[in-house]
């Protein structure tokens, strides 16, 4: 079914269409659309769920993570300060091993108090030990979500999965949106280890160091796996639904001499840069990356890179460029752009391209 | 598991044990007895949902467990609003099984007291049950906002200068279909509570006193004596409130009427040490304003 929608909205309608059972949530600009538009369905009969209105973001995850254990379907959405109130049970959920889904809309952290995206709020979960997808357009933010349920519940991975939408650029920007039937495409949950009173045991108890260390390896083994479940999936989806998904979103990438790498909706900006640059007669390519856990195997052989980043680590640098520095060894030219919404153009974009000095840092409009 | 002993002591009391003889608790825990009749008074079909604090540890070492019912050890604020994602969970997939969250005062009244009002306000199908042993157990004996005026704790050395935190009338002005108060020294009473409690759908809280001898410095020998005497002095009253319907319990009724010596009570326990002749007046003040509060609630001339 084809129609027009917003990101938020298209989040929703993938929660709905995956029958998920209980939905706790706690409202947050820009991210409120789609816990009301959830409360709407289920209050109107078109998903039969049970939508819990906590009272904060902490007992938000808290309330997936009951629910969760139980071996039912469960989701949450929310964005920076609601989920850096959050981030103790964000970690707990990973720990325990649930397969909570999590929509988390891009945004600056205060102070200064500003609503427009930034990547600094999910890049601080990235170490929690859930799966992250970064998303561009409201057709992926609908398709991500779907198959966010799949990967997340999949025996081999059983870990949550924060699928991340950039805040108003996306979450309220509308887009054409096919939905579709999801059918069997998501099997029904079977969770191994959930609670039941056939089965007593004990659940979140003390843990020796020898247990803890083979638990937390645990949960690598699962990220590794979860390569191929991520792999299967978005298979599998392309197969059914039409539509293809990769670890980045390349663009005219083959013959580049230079790539910019970016997440979210820059990617998608970035793509017209692109063209004007291949105008000029610059070999320029763009990979968006969108899954930042677990992080991709980059295709990067000997081009110069410009990575964009949209997020900061104070006292260290860009986060993408700094991930992609750690894993491949090469050396980036790392534009800080973005923060806060701040404005940046295709035209922009493209200069840093034009402009680019390889192995520096340069903050877009400041000078630092 | 039968006790003889025990089903001709109390023939009210369910003899399943649910709670093994493994457990970590100090000897001595009254937090441990009180658990021990809840589970009875509860039955199998239930699940604990416990916050950080001495029942989690209680439980003792993975793989290893002292309970015979499931047990969901979660971070310290989240007791209730874990609850209550589990609470909704069992009613989607139609089941009936309890869910109990069982929390210490600190995991109550301080840090968890915001999601446990929200989940008593969303109405959700829960029993809530705070023991209550007047301070941080877990991590060494810490203040909270239960602890009493002038008892010494490791954050008050010199006795906490405040009062205890009045959690009843917190809770009570959620106006929920059942709240009570109990003591780990009347077992008979707080299954008798559980069982009530555990018939009536929608969100139920109980608080109750659980004496701690490292805590309040008493021989370990003596946790039913000082739970007794806490009553009897009226410092701790037992009653049930069903929205706003008040029924002081038989103890406190006799207690009301004969009080033991409040300084009984005060003298038994070392972290009483050093009290103040103007904070024991405080301290008997607080309780006969409270006993007069709850007999004219009880009369319904309040
Ligand atoms: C967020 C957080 N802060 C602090 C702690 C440390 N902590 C664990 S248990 C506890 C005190 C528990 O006290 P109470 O709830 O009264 O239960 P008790 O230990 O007395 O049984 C504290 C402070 C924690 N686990 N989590
Ligand atoms: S510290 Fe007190 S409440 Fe905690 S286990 Fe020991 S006796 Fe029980």
């Amino acid at each position: 079914m084809l129609t027009i929608s917003t990101g938020n909205n298209a989040v929703a309608a993938a929660v709905r269409e995956a029958g998920t059972a209980v939905v706790a949530a706690y409202p947050i600009t820009p991210q409120t659309e789609i816990v009301e538009q959830i409360a709407n369905f289920v209050t109107k009969g078109s998903m039969k769920a049970s939508y819990i209105p906590v009272e904060s973001e902490h007992s938000a995850m808290a309330a997936c993570i009951g629910a969760s254990i139980t071996g039912v379907r469960t989701f949450t959405a929310t964005s920076s300060h609601g989920l850096l109130y959050m981030h103790e049970m964000v970690n707990w959920a990973a720990g325990a091993r649930l397969p909570i889904v999590m929509a988390n809309v891009n945004r600056a952290v205060g102070p200064g108090w500003n609503v427009w995206a930034e990547h600094t709020d999910s890049l601080q979960a990235r170490d929690t030990g859930w799966l992250q997808v970064y998303v561009a357009t409201v057709q992926e933010a609908y398709d991500a979500t779907l198959m966010a349920f799949r990967i997340a519940e999949d025996r081999r991975v059983y870990l949550p999965v924060m699928v991340n939408l950039d805040g108003f650029a996306l979450s309220h920007i509308t887009q054409q949106l096919e939905e579709v039937k999801a059918g069997d495409f998501i099997p029904p949950l079977v969770l191994d280890h959930r609670i039941d009173t056939e089965n007593p045991g004990g659940y979140g108890c003390m843990t020796s160091s020898v247990d803890y260390v083979r638990i937390r390896s645990d949960i690598e083994r699962s990220m590794r796996d979860s390569v191929e479940v991520i792999k299967e999936t978005e298979a599998e989806f392309a197969q059914r639904f039409g539509r293809k998904y990769s670890w980045t979103d390349d663009y005219r990438c083959e013959d580049a001499e230079v790539l910019i790498l970016s997440m979210g909706t820059l990617g998608k900006e970035a793509e017209v840069a692109i063209d004007i640059l291949r105008d000029e007669g610059i070999k320029a390519g763009s990979m968006r990356v969108r899954w930042m856990r677990p992080f991709p195997e980059l295709d990067l052989r000997d081009r110069e890179l410009v990575v964009i980043d949209r997020n900061y680590s104070f006292g260290f640098g860009g986060i993408l460029a700094g991930s992609i520095k750690a894993k491949t060894g090469k050396d980036c030219y790392n534009v800080i752009a973005g923060l806060g919404g701040q404005e940046v153009t295709y035209n922009d974009i493209a200069s840093f391209v034009r402009n680019r000095k390889t192995g520096t840092e340069e903050w877009f409009g400041v000078k630092i | 598991m039968k006790n003889k002993r025990l089903v001709t002591l109390m023939p009210t009391v369910p003899d399943t044990e649910y709670i093994h003889k493994c457990t970590s608790a100090c000897a001595g825990c009254s937090s441990d007895l009180i658990l021990r009749h809840v589970l009875k008074a509860a039955g199998p079909d239930t699940v604990l949902v416990v916050p950080a604090c001495c029942t989690s540890v209680l439980q003792g070492v993975y793989p290893n467990t002292s309970f015979g019912i499931p047990v969901y050890n979660v971070a310290f604020a989240s007791a209730a609003a874990v609850a209550s994602g589990m609470a909704a969970a069992f009613e989607e997939l139609g089941k009936k099984t309890n869910v109990i969250a069982y929390a210490g005062d600190g995991g109550t009244v301080d840090i968890g007291i915001q999601a446990l009002s929200g989940a008593l306000e969303r109405g959700t199908n829960f029993l809530y049950i705070c023991y209550d042993n007047e301070a941080y157990g877990n991590t060494g004996m810490q203040r909270s906002g239960s602890t009493p005026l002038g008892a010494r704790t490791t954050t008050t050395p010199g006795g906490k200068p405040h009062p205890k935190k009045d959690l009843d009338r917190i809770i009570a002005a959620h106006n929920l279909p059942y709240m009570a108060t109990s003591c780990s020294a009347y077992p008979q009473d707080l299954v008798k509570k559980v069982e009530k409690a555990l018939s009536i759908n929608g969100p139920k809280f109980m608080h109750v006193l659980a004496p701690c001898p490292p805590g309040w410095r008493y021989d370990a020998s003596k946790t039913i004596e000082v739970g007794k005497l806490a009553v009897r002095s009226g410092i701790w009253a037992m009653y049930e409130r069903e929205y706003d319907t008040l029924t002081i319990s038989g103890q406190t009724k006799a207690a009301m009427m004969k009080p033991a010596p409040l300084e009984d009570y005060l003298k038994m326990q070392g972290r009483f040490s050093g009290l103040k002749p103007e904070q024991i007046t405080e301290i008997r003040q607080s309780m006969e304003r409270n006993l007069r509060l709850l007999k004219l609630e009880a009369e319904g001339t309040c």
